[in-house]
């Protein structure tokens, strides 16, 4: 980028073949992505699965093992972090405690000689709501106030891209999503290149056009948000991204537009185009918010997978709608989420219930069923707190 | 039985305030005992000294207490040279220090973060010199560098230095022999900061367009600011009051002669108690002053 110049649009990134290899670990297994000009990207993943790997990378703050990067068409592979035209919110702030905010946010400005550094940091602080506190130093503000002035002081630069690094963690709800909306109307109408890397599936799907899983060093999955939901490829995203209800059994049939699959005797039909694999053992599964509670048998219809009977475990109420737990013989735990029509819950503990959905909804994942877990990953935060309720249930019965 | 243990347990809870600024006292009072009479007394004795006027007939050395404030008229048109070259030297053997240790200190406590054996082994060699005496390690010096050594030689052949020249007695060994003696008071304060330093910023300031050279001085620097104010303090002032390094019998000669061999001669040699007295008040005072201008000129009051 030229110095004294603004970045005129965001800039494509192109990450090819990228291994990076710590001692003792590998962060990054042969990467490939591109991320047109102008997106959202979101780089989605655990803790530990290589996404801030990544935007250090990007940033120019690590050598990738092997493998080019290209911004805006343009190798930088070989180009310093201070020559790229890439700006970072980091996940610290990182915030010169020796400066005031000011200082701060107009440091970038002043680095590349651009005029009027200081009407163009107030401007950008007065975009956080922060210009009043501009003659603060960085350790006088709160948590998110700090993140807010780290916000400010990578915009400021226009950068073609734009690099974030968990940047809204430590926000509350409400100003989390007052800065989401902020952020993104800020990207659209520069049209810069963020690329955002979080653990906050909600987050990455609300924010990003284009939100890739990452797994391990590598990308399980990568789409727009919707897709990625409505038809995960694999069990990381299916329960990754959302819970679902996965079960696994042989291809019993596959003529016509759906393939069979017997779970624990039972026939379930998914569309051939929703599942990634035909033949012999799959993993299929439906999400919970797609299923129907019955409390008696449904009327087996075409069209419509059933399951059933089970008791019903669990029921937790959680504002819009009500989770239940429903222990199926032979099946294991299955999650429900209902609507709250009425009030109270529609099923009581212990009754017997069933569950059906519709055809379309199922989907087939493309995993082999015994890298697969079985059913339903027990990591996810809401089985977890799940378990600690049955625990704690358990432990006040018994005193 | 209830209420007497509640009663009870609840007045030393009110006390307690009391009875720790009590103790806080007690503990206070043998440093506070030892500044009185260490270092108060000495100096009002100093001060006192200082305005003695010469007993009429006395002997040599026999002083009576007077207000005699032309003593210190007296030593500075006398000693303004010592005083000069006090500060001159001081100054630039912190400037040297200073210079050699940054680099020293950065690589012990940034670069060589990773190996704590390195880092361990580094700063036992920076204070490994305290091991040998300050004097031998000075006469050392004066020994490499005296006249028929072969670096001495090689400089006179070269023509670096003249034929007739000398390396000692000089103004450069003086300077050299400081520095060489106050660099590991320079390097420790300096790699306490820098061990603390949090590259993340350093991360920052290159995300910011800023290079090396601009990051350094930009954010390394102000960030190691406590660091270099403690240590150029710890350097200068003792250094300025120095008597060993430019005494002649060590690296120096007449033409080297400090305030600090100037006190010495007065007090010990020339049994003069009221010069040297005077001078030892007019060099605390200096120091005093430009310490209090610097650390508040370098904005770091509340750093320290």
């Amino acid at each position: 980028m030229a110095a004294g110049a603004f970045a005129e649009a965001g800039a494509d990134l192109e990450l090819v073949g990228i291994h990076k290899r710590f001692p003792g670990f590998t962060a990054i297994e042969d990467l490939d992505l591109r991320i047109p000009a102008g997106s959202f990207f979101a780089l989605l993943g655990p803790s530990g699965c290589g996404k801030t790997t990544t935007l250090r990378l990007v940033a120019g703050l690590e050598q990738p093992t092997s493998g080019r990067i290209l911004i805006g068409g343009k190798d930088v592979t070989e180009v310093k972090s201070f020559k790229r035209p890439v700006n970072t919110v980091f996940q610290s702030y990182a915030l010169f405690p020796h400066m005031t905010v000011l200082e701060n946010v107009a440091f970038g400005l002043r680095r590349r000689g651009i005029s009027d550094a200081v009407g163009k940091a107030h401007e950008a602080l007065r975009l956080v709501e922060l210009d009043h506190l501009s003659a603060r130093r960085p350790q006088q503000l709160s948590g998110g106030q700090q993140q807010r002035v780290a916000l400010a002081r990578a915009i400021v630069n226009r950068p073609a891209l734009l690099l974030l690094d968990e940047p809204l963690g430590a926000l509350d709800l409400k100003l989390r999503r007052q800065m989401q909306l902020e952020l993104k109307s800020i990207q659209t109408d520069v049209g810069l290149t963020f690329l955002h890397v979080t653990h906050d599936q909600e987050e990455a799907m609300t924010m990003a056009d284009t939100v890739a899983v990452m797994n391990k060093g590598q990308i399980e999955q990568m789409g727009a948000p919707e897709e990625l939901y409505e038809l995960p490829r694999t069990a990381f995203v299916a329960n990754f991204l959302g819970q679902s209800n996965l079960f696994t059994g042989p291809v019993t049939s596959s003529k016509g537009e759906s393939i069979v699959v017997d779970i624990a005797g039972v026939k379930i039909e998914v569309p051939k185009e929703r599942a990634q694999r035909h033949t012999g053992e799959v993993t299929i599964g439906v999400r919970p918010e797609k299923l129907m509670l019955h409390t008696s048998a449904p009327k087996a219809a075409p069209g419509t997978n059933v399951l059933g009977p089970g008791r019903v475990t669990d029921v937790s109420f959680s504002g819009v709608s009500t989770q239940y737990q429903i222990a199926v013989p032979g099946l294991g735990l299955i999650t429900v989420f209902a609507q709250n029509m009425v009030f109270g819950p529609v099923v009581n503990l212990g009754a017997e219930a069933w569950v059906s959905w519709t055809v379309d909804h199922g989907f087939g994942l493309a995993d082999e069923p015994e890298h697969a877990p079985k059913f339903a990953s027990d990591t996810d935060t809401a089985t977890i707190a799940l378990q600690t309720r049955h625990e704690l249930l358990a432990e006040i019965e018994e005193a | 039985m209830a209420f007497a243990a509640f009663g009870s347990s609840a007045a030393p809870v009110e006390q307690a305030p009391r009875r720790r600024s009590w103790v806080a006292l007690v503990l206070l009072l043998p440093g506070l005992a030892y500044l009185a009479l260490f270092f108060l007394t000495p100096f009002v004795s100093l001060i006192l000294t200082s305005l003695q006027t010469p007993v009429e007939f006395g002997d040599v050395g026999q002083f009576q207490q007077a207000f005699k404030i032309e003593n210190y008229a007296i030593v500075v048109e006398q000693y303004w040279p010592h005083f000069l070259r006090a500060f001159g030297y001081a100054l630039a053997a912190t400037f040297f220090a200073l210079v050699i240790s940054y680099p020293l200190a950065y690589f012990i406590g940034v670069k060589a973060r990773r190996w704590p054996l390195i880092q361990a082994l580094m700063l036992t060699l920076v204070i490994a010199p305290f091991f040998i005496s300050f004097l031998l390690r000075t006469l050392a010096w004066k020994a490499l560098m005296s006249d028929e050594t072969p670096l001495v030689q090689a400089l006179k052949a070269l023509s670096i230095i003249p034929n007739d020249g000398h390396l000692t007695g000089t103004a450069f060994s003086v300077i050299f022999g400081l520095t060489y003696n106050f660099i590991p008071f320079m390097t420790l304060p300096l790699y306490t900061t820098l061990e603390r330093l949090d590259t993340r910023y350093l991360e920052a300031g290159s995300d910011l367009y800023a290079g090396p050279a601009t990051t350094f001085w930009k954010v390394t620097v102000p960030l190691s600011m406590p660091g270099i104010v403690s240590g150029t303090l710890l350097t200068f002032i003792p250094a300025s009051g120095d008597y060993i390094n430019a005494s002649a019998s060590f690296l120096g000669s007449a033409q080297t002669q400090m305030v600090g061999n100037v006190i010495e001669t007065n007090f010990l040699g020339l049994l003069n108690y009221p010069a040297a007295a005077a001078l030892s008040v007019i060099l605390m005072a200096v120091i005093l002053l430009v310490v209090g201008i610097y650390v508040r000129r370098s904005g770091t009051e509340d750093l320290l």
